[in-house]
């Protein structure tokens, strides 16, 4: 007998991808029975569900974000490659390269398997485990730089940019904006191998995660919190690198800096209408999604002879997969954001815990 | 060096708001690229490299060659720019071609010398070899399209700072010299001997005036300075002889394109200093009219015959070839005014002297100072020289009083650099009569530093919508705008232009209904 179709046995329901004979739910957008969640990020990790099964960082990065009970009424933590069987469903967690803990998730039913790759890149990461290929019927990948305008330049490049820019304007702070979930501690990692040792300071925002990493053993450097000015109008932190939310660069809190020169990290970058939309003066193109290239050459990887995708610039994708020859299909899951994009809410003036001792 | 490095540094001073950074980059530039790509950089930020033989249609059809069509218009569509698109989407071949990046000179030297027919492959080559950056940089240099926001005078500033020579020095070479300027910078570096203009027009720096106060206007000796209205067109310089004819800007652009007529007419050998206004039958037209002529390479008809521009002579830098600089303002005066009477250029008139004997009567003739075109009063010492830069105390500027309007705050838009995390750019709207209010102009000077923290405040605190970096507000903060003078435009939804709008007073306590209508302001406009 032929194995199934993925389609036969998991669709798309309100909540989000659902697989009917283990009965659970992928990323799921709001609370259910059981989730698997394949990272930490609040596009696919939300609060409220009861059984929650994930990788151990993935369930400390939820409960630390999200609260209390946050990764669910019961965390089921499930380390990467050990098989777990559901109701007659096999389920893997393969690494999938994009932040800390995060997750393909491979599910095997009836000699029929799918990968739900969650967020991924290929590009090296030195806080996070690379991303696997695993062969598979159907692969489910995301699609938030589909465009062939999308092709990141090597992360060190970007890295040395900054550097450069520190070395040329010695009066002045240089404020990196950053997903404070990923891109934060990928950056410190960055300078880190790049040879910068000096202490980097971060808004109270991006504290939490870069303590979490160092617990997982993921070594950062000193932190530091950014200091207020002794005296008022003075700035503070020039010749240094302060790491904050994209947002914090717009808040009466950038004022205590010296001069800062902005930058923002992010694959948007690229694009100079976005870069000039956000007012950088130092536009990073620094990406924990796969490019355009890494998109298509992964999806060859994989073998799959059809591919579904979740969220982002699909109808790119699926017209350059049709000339390969594979099947695409759109999703077209609600709740999904451009996460690199998102803009938070106004920070508060928020100051880092006292205790840092992440060095 | 390279073209990647050219293109990292136009890339950031693209995004480099503030001026301080620009020169910084360019400083560093001068100082460790080497001969001739620093010349060439130089050469086209300040707008003074241009290829003929690439048009934009040659990289269209190049890129359709590789590219999927239906790709490059979704990426087209999402990235807007053209150049861009094609910049980021260049595919790279397979094989890498085992070849470094081409400098900016081979570029350079390439396109020069290659027929047509050529540059189709020369163009490929290169996109083959550079980054997304560098095939920018490449496409906007061969297509003429960069634009960086860094003018020949940053440059040229840039350069006096690296090299310690005054700017006035550098400009009095600088218009005679060629790309990529290898005399000039052996002389920067102490290497060689200053570069010698001979005959060709050059830019001398001019002399500026510093803004009247009222305790100086009290101390002002009438005796000793002649008085002149300060007309509100465009200061340029006029350099013609054996050498060639220049129209310039007052920070040294070559503007004669622009005006061809003014060039037609500078049949002489001199140099002079004076006002560019656009004048019908002897009537000098708002400044709102001028604004039409500036920044264009090509000058239509239809412009020349709408917009005809005259020059207003106050000053004479040279004549012949005798320099008249160091010579008092009344002996240069006197021979401006029988040089004149001589040579009767056509388009050019002298800026007639006001007669006073004392401060009252000089106040009087600038609270007078109403009518299109003038702006006040200058004020020069009868026996300084001509000075480059702003000397104290010689020439004055007594702008008339400004007029005032109580505007409604709508809308909020953050700063650059040190005040990128400030709202500190303020529109602000009159009342219509139907009762909506309409949007009159844009301010964002005049306020204090405390202002402007209050100012913050109040915004974050009263949004309503935001759209990027501007936020709209509630219709509820008076702001008493002062500025120089209402034109009528057809560019603005509330049909008037404000000259130098600045915010002159916060009113918290004017209650917002109660500010001025549109009419009060359109009662003000100069005819």
């Amino acid at each position: 007998m032929a194995a199934p179709h993925p389609e036969s046995w998991i669709r798309v329901t309100p909540e989000g991808l659902y697989c009917e004979p283990g009965d659970f739910h992928i990323d799921p957008a709001r609370p259910v029975a059981r989730a698997i969640i394949s990272h930490g990020h609040a596009d696919h990790a939300r609060p409220g569900h009861d059984a929650v099964l994930a990788t151990p960082e993935t369930l400390a990065i939820m409960a630390a974000r999200l609260g209390e009970g946050g990764a669910g009424r019961r965390p089921m933590p499930l380390g990467y490659r050990q098989p777990l069987v559901q109701n007659g469903v096999r389920v893997t967690l393969v690494p999938a390269g994009h932040v800390l803990g995060s997750a393909q998730v491979v599910l095997e039913w009836q000699g029929s398997r799918i990968v739900v790759s969650g967020d991924y890149k290929r590009q090296p990461d030195p806080t996070c485990a690379p991303f696997e290929p695993v062969a598979c019927d159907v692969f489910v990948t995301e699609a938030t730089f589909a465009l062939p305008v999308f092709r990141h330049p090597p992360a060190g490049q970007e890295v040395r940019r900054l550097l450069d820019s520190v070395a040329l304007f010695p009066g002045r702070a240089h404020l990196v904006g950053c997903y404070a979930l990923g891109k934060c501690q990928r950056l410190i990692a960055l300078l880190r191998a790049a040879g910068w040792e000096r202490p980097i300071h971060l808004h109270g925002a991006q504290a939490a995660m870069c303590a979490l990493y160092a617990r997982f053993g993921v070594a950062l450097g000193e932190l530091r919190p950014v200091p207020r000015p002794e005296r008022r109008g003075e700035g503070v932190l020039a010749g240094e690198i302060v790491l904050a939310p994209p947002s914090a660069a717009a808040t009466p809190w950038a004022r205590r800096l010296a001069e800062p020169v902005t930058a923002l990290a992010s694959g948007w970058m690229r694009v100079r209408q976005r870069a000039r939309a956000r007012g950088v003066e130092l536009p990073l193109v620094l990406s924990d999604h796969a490019d355009w290239d890494d998109l298509l050459h992964t999806i060859a990887e994989t073998a799959a002879p059809e591919v579904w995708v979740t969220h982002g610039r699909e109808e790119a994708l699926i017209h350059a997969l049709a000339a390969r020859g594979v099947r695409g299909r759109a999703l077209h899951l609600i709740g999904r954001e451009e996460e690199e994009e998102a803009p938070p809410p106004e920070a508060p003036e928020a100051e880092a815990p006292a205790a840092m001792g992440l060095a | 060096m390279s073209l990647p490095a050219f293109a990292e540094l136009l890339e950031r001073l693209l995004f480099s708001p503030g001026r301080n950074a620009k020169l910084a980059l360019l400083r560093r530039w001068f100082a460790t690229q080497p001969d001739p790509e620093r010349g060439l950089g130089l050469a086209a930020l300040a707008g003074e490299l241009s290829f003929s033989t690439a048009r934009p249609a040659l990289v269209r059809d190049l890129v359709a060659t590789r590219v999927d069509p239906v790709l490059l218009a979704w990426s087209h569509d999402y990235v807007g720019d053209f150049a861009e698109t094609v910049a980021l989407i260049w595919p790279e071949p397979p094989e890498r071609p085992n070849r470094p990046p081409p400098a900016l000179s081979e570029v350079v030297e390439a396109l020069e010398l290659a027929p047509r027919a050529g540059v189709p492959a020369l163009l490929e080559g290169w996109l083959d070899v550079l980054e997304p950056g560098g095939r920018l940089a490449l496409i906007k240099l061969v297509t003429g399209g960069l634009r960086v926001g860094a003018s020949g005078r940053l440059a040229r500033q840039a350069l006096a700072e690296w090299s310690g020579q005054p700017i006035e020095e550098l400009e009095e070479v600088w218009h005679g010299l060629a790309p990529p300027y290898r005399p000039l910078f052996a002389w920067l570096e102490g290497q060689g001997p200053r570069p010698d203009p001979r005959d060709a027009p050059v830019f001398r720096s001019p002399m500026l005036a510093q803004p009247l106060e009222e305790a100086e206007a009290a101390a002002l000796d009438p005796a000793a300075f002649r008085a002149e209205w300060k007309w509100d067109g465009i200061r340029v310089q006029a350099a013609a002889g054996p050498g060639g004819r220049r129209l310039w800007s007052r920070s040294g652009e070559d503007i004669s394109p622009a005006f061809p007529e003014i060039l037609e007419a500078m049949d002489f050998h001199a140099v002079l200093d004076g006002e560019l206004l656009v004048v019908r039958e002897g009537v000098v037209a708002p400044f709102a009219d001028l604004q039409q002529r500036l920044n264009r390479k090509l000058v239509s008809a239809r412009m020349l015959r709408d917009f005809p521009v005259a020059l207003r002579l106050y000053d004479m830098l040279f004549e012949a070839g005798e320099d008249l600089r160091p010579l008092p303002f009344d002996t240069r005066r006197a021979r401006l005014e029988a040089w004149f009477a001589r040579t009767h250029p056509a388009r050019m008139d002298l800026s007639p002297q006001l007669a006073f004997a004392s401060v009252p009567q000089l106040r009087a003739l600038r609270e007078g100072a109403r009518a299109a075109g003038i702006e006040g009063l200058m004020l020069k010492r009868a026996d300084a020289p001509y000075l480059a830069g702003r000397p104290k105390g010689l020439w004055w500027k007594w702008k008339r009083a400004p007029l005032t309007v109580d505007a409604v705050l709508m809308y909020a838009q953050r700063g650059h650099g040190r005040r990128s995390s400030s709202y500190s750019d303020y529109t602000f709207g009159l009342w219509r009569a139907d009762g909506e209010l309409v949007p009159v102009g844009k301010a964002y000077s005049g306020y204090t530093d405390r202002e402007l923290v209050w100012l913050d405040r109040w915004i974050r605190a009263h949004t309503t919508a935001r759209f990027g970096p501007v936020r709209e507000v509630e219709k509820a903060l008076v702001l008493e705008v002062a500025f120089d003078a209402a034109q009528f435009s057809s560019r603005h939804k509330s049909g008037v232009a404000l000259r130098f709008p600045r915010i002159a007073r916060l009113r918290p306590d004017k209650p917002a209904a109660e500010a001025d209508r549109l009419e009060t302001l359109l009662a003000l406009v100069e005819h």
